[in-house]
């Protein structure tokens, strides 16, 4: 299996994360440049139908990795199974959705094989004939080109959003499931999980909002939330926030939006004093249009902004929200 | 209980960067700051500490301006520093660095590393993960709570999508701290000066090398990202501004 690139796909609670097609796609991708073949392989207790779902797609092999001891996620156990797996296989290259699970054990997983992870990658070339992956640095101001400097097994992760899971492509006919039965020693897993759970149920699904007015830092106090409430109101839309915001109280937890938050697509997106983390774009970057009005011309969110405004947010705001007042009652 | 806390200097949230010439690195004179997240993990260590005594311990990697973070580190409380002190720690990658903090605490028995979750300059989400593997420690990301219980520890870890978790782990352990698990004091005067007189203790570049390895990634280079949108730059007055705006929003976004 030395030219092969096995993909970890990532199920919770019986369910595939969809995020794995993406993941999948990626790797179907590199075969194609490569002339690699593309196996897949999901860990966990119970898990022959998720095998079978990710089955439908183009892939040599899926290998469904089973124990009772991987029934709820931790990272001791998945390690050791993989490991003991990934020793056995050899794949060239292991592909993983940069998900909060797989952060959690995948750094884990390569140092245990004396390995490297590329993390959070957004794309790969070819440069002669090495494999380089681009990903973002300086909370995406940059990006950079990073190969591998050691032997396989290679590992990457690949950020959300990065490839399109639609784009995954089914086999002719599904792929071959083989069961591994797992061998984790008794001692091994250290931690004891318990069952995941949400806090106080969310007030405001924002999933389904057509515009959203979200604001940043650059929005420096709690009380100028309020400017921007007003454009929201204006607008008819709701308020949301990156991050910071809501850790530091001015918005509740519920309306943050980005990995740690809500993932939305609304109609416009108006970024008010966002300056565009990663953590904060993955949640937005499928908006139909986004507005974004930073000081700073060279703040990330210009990348992804239909449209942009480099000024004064304490200028421009107020002035929107009596420009579209004064439009909708024109109208 | 005895806590280290790794804390990193990154470039400040809004500085403006630039590339070096050769096209690998930024250029360093920017104006630096304590990575967002490593501020919470040192806050969530002297909560602890206050809560069931003990030392809080902060160490960090790079040249001599990144000592300014232990400084900071000292005033709020912490009771002493190690830096690892060289230029060349700047350019390691996260296995690497992980081997450097392992070899620099070799004779030190800590209950608890604190990291924060990823830093804001390349934003790995590893190192801490690789301490704990190489030091044969069980570790958590992204914790949100940490209670002491009987035979160890109760975290908090966020998931995604408003989700959480709690796990119980034994001591020793590593966690990786979430910006927001509580609220950042701020150094009193009295902090900054009893800081002065606080232990720091260096290490060079040579005690640790014996421990490390050739980078296993490369950064091939560095480089301002294509944008994958075409962005309309509208300018003028924030009136002018406001005008053209409300233009795009009735007839090209049609929201209005």
């Amino acid at each position: 299996m030395a030219d092969t690139i096995l993909v970890i796909a990532e199920q919770r609670e019986g369910k595939l994360n969809r995020v794995s097609l993406e993941t999948i796609a990626a790797a179907q991708a590199i075969a194609a440049e490569t002339g690699t073949t593309v196996e897949a392989a999901v860990f966990g207790s119970g898990i022959a139908g998720i095998a079978q779902e990710v089955a439908g797609k183009k892939l040599a092999r899926v290998y469904a990795i089973e124990s009772p001891k991987l029934a709820k996620y931790e990272p001791d156990g998945v390690v050791a199974a993989l490991k003991a797996f990934i020793q056995q296989k050899k794949p060239s290259l292991v592909l993983m959705p940069h998900t909060y699970q797989v952060r959690d054990f995948a750094p884990q997983l390569a140092t245990a094989l004396e390995r490297t992870l590329i993390s959070d990658a957004t794309g790969f070339h070819k440069d002669g004939g090495k494999l380089v992956f681009t990903r973002q640095m300086f909370q995406g101001k940059f990006a950079a080109d990073v190969s591998f400097a050691c032997p396989a097994p290679h590992f990457v992760t690949f950020q959300a959003g990065s490839f399109r899971g639609d784009k995954a492509e089914a086999g002719a006919s599904p792929a071959a499931v083989e069961t591994v039965n797992a061998q984790i020693t008794d001692g091994v897993v250290r931690n004891q999980p318990e069952d995941p759970f949400k806090e106080a149920k969310q007030a405001v699904d924002l999933t389904q909002a057509e515009i959203i007015v979200s604001v940043g830092r650059g929005i420096k106090e709690q009380k100028n939330i309020e400017l921007a409430k007003a454009l929201a109101d204006a607008l008819g839309g709701e308020i949301a926030a990156s991050r910071p915001i809501c850790d530091s109280g001015w918005l509740p937890m519920d309306r943050q939006i980005g990995s740690s938050g809500q993932t939305v697509s609304p109609k416009l997106y108006l970024a008010v004093g966002i300056s565009g983390a990663i953590q904060h774009i993955v949640g937005m970057k499928g908006a139909r249009s986004i507005i974004a009005i930073n000081k700073d011309a060279e703040a990330p969110i210009f990348e992804i902004a239909d449209f942009g405004v480099v000024g004064n947010l304490f200028d421009i705001v107020p002035a929107l929200t009596e420009e579209v007042k004064k439009a909708k009652a024109g109208s | 209980m005895k806590i280290l806390v790794c804390m990193k200097q990154v470039p400040q949230k809004d500085a403006p960067l630039k590339l070096n010439e050769s096209g690998t690195w930024i250029r360093e004179d920017v104006s630096y700051e304590v990575n967002e997240p490593d501020a919470y993990a040192l806050e969530e260590a002297l909560r602890q500490k206050e809560k069931h005594t003990g030392e809080v311990v902060v160490i960090t990697a790079g040249p001599a301006r990144s000592q300014q973070v232990l400084r900071e580190g000292l005033a709020k409380g912490a009771d002493r520093a190690i830096h690892l002190e060289d230029n060349g720690f700047v350019g390691l990658d996260a296995f690497n660095m992980a081997k450097a903090f392992v070899a620099a605490i070799k004779d030190e028995k800590f209950d608890l590393i604190f990291t924060g979750l990823q830093s804001d300059d390349y934003g790995y989400a590893q190192t801490g993960v690789i301490m704990a593997e190489l030091m044969g420690w069980p570790h958590a990301t992204i914790i949100m709570e940490i209670q002491k219980t009987e035979s160890g520890i109760r975290v908090k870890r966020e998931l995604e999508d408003g989700w959480f978790q709690h796990v119980e782990m034994p001591l020793p352990a590593l966690l990786t701290i979430q910006s927001g698990i509580n609220k950042l004091r701020y150094a009193t005067l009295l902090g900054i000066k009893q800081a002065k007189n606080k232990p720091l203790r260096k290490v060079t570049m040579d005690e640790v090398k014996s421990a490390l390895g050739e980078n296993l990634q490369k950064i091939e280079k560095l480089y301002v990202p294509q944008k994958t949108k075409k962005t309309e730059m509208l300018d003028g007055t924030p009136g002018e501004v406001a005008k053209k705006l409300v233009d795009k929003l009735r007839n090209e976004i049609r929201v209005m």
